[in-house]
């Protein structure tokens, strides 16, 4: 899922300095679980907010509401009358969210609350660690299901390199080795024969080096838009 | 004992129902006295503190709140003291990013046999807040009405 940590809230002070009304946007989905901007966050954020500015002198309405999905017309849609009500709209959503709310709705002023991170999972409660890069030409199968390219500092195809010492990657002490890793996994399993073969150079279009990524499924478009 | 005469201080005490609360009903059987400005809300646990309503509470006029759970090691719900402990310092750093005092916010250990601990700790926290002084956030509201 998607991983997102909340802004400092002075960094939130200075986005919203210029609105009186402002409606901050939660969501029930991946934020919600990665505990930066559910329902409960945005609550304590919107009450965070009017006690700070009005500590300032100059104390802002903010109300809250959380949509189930911040990255899906049909869920933010419903939001219409009351992002036309605020000033500014704070979104607590990821990235995609934030952007939905900005293009779903031109006319509202649209500021991120949080800074998105990665794609990962908690590792334990409280912990969340990244786990995919959206490369888009998954080698999970060759790797005993351990991503080299979100795990491994340098994205080799052929790793090891020299600086994987004790298991561990010579970036951060905290960080494994996710060669070492992936050499304990296949030899667990008897599958080292997988790694013997060494991959030629990454398609990088696939990714972000690509440029902006679409895809379409014509067997799933409505038939009104298709004929467009 | 007050911040000002014309606003007492509120203070609001959240106590667990198994030892804080009970400590406190204690207090009043043995007939002890604690400043009024302390007022009790029962929790089943301090586990159950809720760090929303604790920001609303503030919002509303809150002086200070006080948060009063067994001993570590035996609370009756197994570790909620201890998630309440991580609670109130996550309270506190966030009270401190708002331009509250972080003092405002405290939390007591104890168990239900000790009555005189616990009229002993609502003092200590009423003094508390006393020398912090009312919330900012009365006198903010005090100067936008001006």
């Amino acid at each position: 899922m998607i991983i997102a940590e909340q802004k400092p809230l002075e960094e939130i002070k200075g986005l919203i300095a210029g609105a009186e009304k402002v409606l901050v946007v939660g969501c029930g989905t991946c934020v919600t679980v990665c505990f930066a901007g559910g329902e409960k966050e945005a609550g304590i954020l919107a009450s965070s907010l009017r006690m700070a500015t009005k500590l300032d002198g100059n104390g802002k309405a903010v109300t809250h509401v959380t949509v189930q999905r911040q990255c899906e017309w049909e869920y933010i849609d419903p939001l219409s009358e009351q992002v036309g009500q605020a000033d500014m709209v704070l979104s607590l959503g990821c990235g995609v969210g934030a952007q939905a709310l900005a293009e779903r709705f031109p006319q509202a002023v649209v500021v991120p609350g949080l800074n998105t991170s990665f794609m990962g999972l908690p590792t334990e409660q409280g912990v969340w660690e990244e786990r995919c890069a959206a490369c888009g030409d998954c080698i999970l199968g060759l790797t005993g299901g351990i991503c080299p390219i979100a795990r491994c500092a340098k994205q080799l195809l052929n790793g090891p390199c020299g600086g994987s010492q004790d298991g561990v990657c010579e970036v951060d002490p905290e960080t494994p080795c996710a060669w070492q890793l992936i050499y304990d996994k296949l030899k667990a399993q008897d599958r080292l024969h997988l790694i013997l073969e060494i991959q030629p150079p990454k398609n990088w279009s696939a990714s972000r080096d690509g440029g902006p990524r679409k895809i379409t499924r014509e067997d799933l478009r409505l038939a009104a838009e298709q004929s467009e | 004992m007050a911040g000002s005469r014309s606003t007492p201080l509120q203070v609001l005490a959240y106590c667990c129902h198994y030892c804080a609360y009970a400590a406190a009903d204690l207090a009043g059987v043995l007939r002890l006295r604690y400043p009024a400005e302390a007022k009790l809300m029962e929790l089943p646990c301090t586990g159950r503190l809720d760090l929303l309503e604790v920001l609303h509470a503030f919002e509303a006029g809150a002086d200070g709140i006080m948060v009063a759970g067994c001993l570590e090691g035996d609370c009756h719900f197994q570790q909620g003291n201890l998630n309440a402990r991580r609670r109130v310092e996550r309270i506190k750093a966030l009270l401190q990013a708002i331009g509250l005092e972080p003092d405002r916010v405290r939390m007591f250990n104890l168990s239900s046999a000790m009555g005189k601990q616990f009229a002993e700790a609502a003092a200590e926290m009423t003094e508390q807040i006393a020398g912090l002084g009312p919330s900012p956030l009365r006198r903010a509201e005090t100067q936008s009405i001006r």
